[in-house]
């Protein structure tokens, strides 16, 4: 009895929404009241999944999420020193959940297996950060460098273009082989790329090398300068929203169900009418998109990037975070995207940091080597094992659109009609 | 006038050769049978035609037009549609996305929904299965959407290979009958079957392929009289 009225109660739409403002306005304080707490601000985060799972209308939800991600998460987490820290972790996040939409496009959507990723967010990144310092007067005849930071928002756009080029261009040779020869196709191609950037700086100097190039021109609107993480936060998530927006008319669209279609059976796609090298590249080339629209983000925001930056485990790291949460889900991905980023950036550091203070005061004696923040890929391989075992469809499984129930029921009634009508035309 | 027509056409998987030089004809409004054991090169055949294997000599033509080698997306958009064997739904679709997925090159809703409706009359069971998973139908509903969804296009000549591969005889029936109705309706049908004695009963003309060849060819009646064939596909 008890428990059934507890059921009845938590899923009231009413209920929900006293319990969840509730949850809402007592993490933001304890974060706002109790600065250093990490908890909390998680806390706050995790209202968004909360958010996602009421019984509200999407748009209502929307609304909701924007104003705790806006309004709610940067004015509760301001008031103490770890502020721009914490802005720089949501940072992370907001980047790596649009680099894993992009990547659930490919991964998720039309089933091929990058495992070179990453290779489109330096694509995305060396691109702002070529021209947003003196490299570019290296081999450009004309105009003068660095570029303004007015010229960032342009380059938002640029570095999606020259990623998607890029991935027209890996996808061409790629595309020919499926499945696990893709993988390591892709791999490859994703490791040449690195080290292109790690060696384009003989004979002309474009990318500085394995030295990396910095002092990146930060960018600027209306004349003020962006420097401070929580101004990226902001930059990011204007860019993450239009990201989700996209991606969820893509997957809706026929050019999504494409995609669905050659994941599912290429042959049948084909006698379909279906371009299998467009949809593919397609696939390629719109992934790749958000991934250097990011890149661009990235460089502004570190001011300074080198090819350590964009490593194989960067390309894992994206795909652990599409297969935990769940590939082909938005949500999932999401969901995904910010666990992965927040265990490796805020709980593994955490953890390291407490090691390293318990091996200072002589308590316990962790090697370097076993200390958490290196445990990455040890973790990382677990997950995917895990997960690959146990629940292979992720956290939040992609699901196909809802339907209406109601509207199958009339229809079977009048299909039941027609056929008993039939019956007694027969008799007669 | 033929409406489909195959010239000397020899395929290839690589090197090994799958056709050795196949010549037949489909008349419009035809129901032609292509029938065969195992490997013997049917399926190679619709391939070729439809675009998803490379012919490597002979030619090919449709309405008097050379269509050799045209990719399937072309070959589609001519009005060639093809079932491919092993049904081959998108099983994480939508019965629906499934059928919107045949009307890949249509454009205009209206038209879609138009075309679903005539799918639907055809194979009521659809409708009231509009938003299930098409990997958790049966192996006749798969069928009949495998069809269905090719009737999206809506085709004028239709090429159903082995419609009838794991299906209950009362499920091989009906569907026989819709191949007959469409027929009615004037599409071609080039269908592939093993199961020789239904698809020549229901064919005007069949063509027996063996090792990449065509050994014999006649009325549906008449190949089900020969005494070869009964002996060989309908015993
Ligand atoms: N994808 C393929 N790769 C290589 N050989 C193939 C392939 N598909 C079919 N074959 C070969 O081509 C020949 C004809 O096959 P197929 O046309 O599928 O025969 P059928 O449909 O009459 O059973 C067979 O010898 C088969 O082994
Ligand atoms: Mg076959």
């Amino acid at each position: 009895m008890m428990k059934e009225k507890l059921i009845g109660f938590l899923q009231n739409k009413w209920s929900q929404v006293i319990l969840f403002t509730l949850f809402v306005v007592i993490t933001s304080l304890s974060l706002y009241l109790s600065q250093k707490s990490v908890v909390a601000f998680l806390l706050l985060l995790a209202s968004l999944l909360i958010l996602y799972y009421m019984k509200l209308k999407n748009l209502t939800k929307w609304i909701i999420g924007g104003g705790i991600l806006f309004i709610l998460l940067p004015m509760a987490s301001s008031g103490g020193p770890a502020f721009q820290s914490y802005m720089e972790v949501a940072t992370m996040v907001g980047i790596y959940v649009a680099m894993a939409l992009g990547l659930n496009i490919v991964v998720g959507l039309a089933g091929l297996l990058d495992l070179g990723f990453v290779a489109f967010f330096a694509v995305g990144a060396y691109s702002y950060a070529i021209f947003a310092t003196p490299q570019a007067s290296n081999f450009m005849p004309f105009g003068s460098y660095p570029l303004g930071g007015e010229s960032f928002w342009i380059f938002l756009i640029i570095g999606g273009i020259c990623a998607a080029i890029a991935g027209v261009l890996i996808g061409i040779p790629v595309l020919r082989v499926k499945g696990d020869y893709l993988a390591i196709v892709t791999l490859g191609f994703g490791e040449i790329i690195r080290i292109v950037f790690n060696n384009l700086d003989r004979p002309v100097n474009f990318t500085n090398g394995a030295m990396g190039i910095s002092s990146v021109t930060p960018p600027s609107i209306f004349g003020i300068q962006l420097v401070f993480p929580h101004h990226f936060y902001f930059v990011t998530l204007v860019i993450l929203a239009f990201t989700i927006f996209a991606v969820l008319r893509f997957e809706h669209s026929k050019l999504g169900r494409s995609w669905k279609a050659v994941r599912e059976n290429e042959i049948a796609a084909q006698a379909m009418g279906i371009p299998l090298v467009k949809t593919k590249l397609l696939a390629f080339a719109l992934g790749a998109t958000f991934s250097g629209m990011m890149g661009v983000v990235f460089a502004a925001k570190q001011a300074f990037i080198d090819p350590t930056s964009f490593t194989l485990l960067e390309s894992f790291t994206i795909l652990v975070m599409v297969v935990l949460g769940g590939m082909g889900s938005v949500p999932g991905v999401i969901l995904g995207a910010a666990l992965v980023t927040i265990l490796n950036l805020q709980v593994l550091t955490e953890l390291t940091n407490w090691v390293n203070q318990l091996t200072l005061n002589g308590i316990i004696n962790v090697p370097d080597a076993l200390s958490p923040a290196k445990m990455q890929k040890l973790i990382f391989g677990l997950l995917l094992v895990i997960f690959a075992l146990y629940r292979p469809i992720g956290l939040i499984p992609a699901k196909n659109k809802k339907f209406d129930e109601k509207k199958l029921k009339t229809n079977r009634l009048a299909i039941d009609r027609e056929n008993t009508v039939a019956i007694d035309k027969d008799n007669v | 006038m033929p409406i489909l027509q195959l010239n000397n056409i020899e395929t290839y998987y690589g090197a090994i050769q799958a056709l050795k030089g196949i010549s037949m004809e489909v008349g419009k409004g035809e129901i032609v049978t292509l029938i065969g054991s195992n490997g013997a090169g049917k399926s190679t055949t619709l391939k070729s035609i439809s675009g998803l294997a490379k012919v490597k000599t002979g030619s090919i033509l449709y309405k008097d037009k050379d269509i050799t080698n045209r990719p399937p997306h072309e070959t589609t958009l001519l009005g060639l549609a093809h079932v491919p064997e092993g049904r081959r739904i998108f099983a994480q679709l939508t019965v629906k996305e499934n059928l919107q997925m045949g009307a890949y090159s249509v454009k205009g809703k209206d038209v879609i929904q138009e075309r679903m409706e005539t799918v639907f009359s055809y194979f009521p069971r659809l409708k009231e299965r509009l938003s299930q998973k098409g990997g958790t139908m049966s192996g006749g509903e798969q069928q009949m959407l495998a069809i269905g969804r090719a009737l999206m296009m809506q085709p004028e000549v239709l090429m159903l290979d082995e419609p009838s591969m794991g299906l209950a005889p009362i499920i091989v029936e009906q569907i026989f009958e819709i191949i007959l109705q469409l027929n009615s309706m004037g599409i071609t049908i080039l269908l592939i079957e093993q199961n020789a004695y239904q698809a020549l009963s229901i064919a005007h003309r069949g063509y027996v392929i063996q090792n990449g060849s065509i050994v014999l060819t006649g009325t549906g009646s008449e190949l089900i009289e020969n005494e070869q064939i009964k002996e060989a596909y309908l015993a």
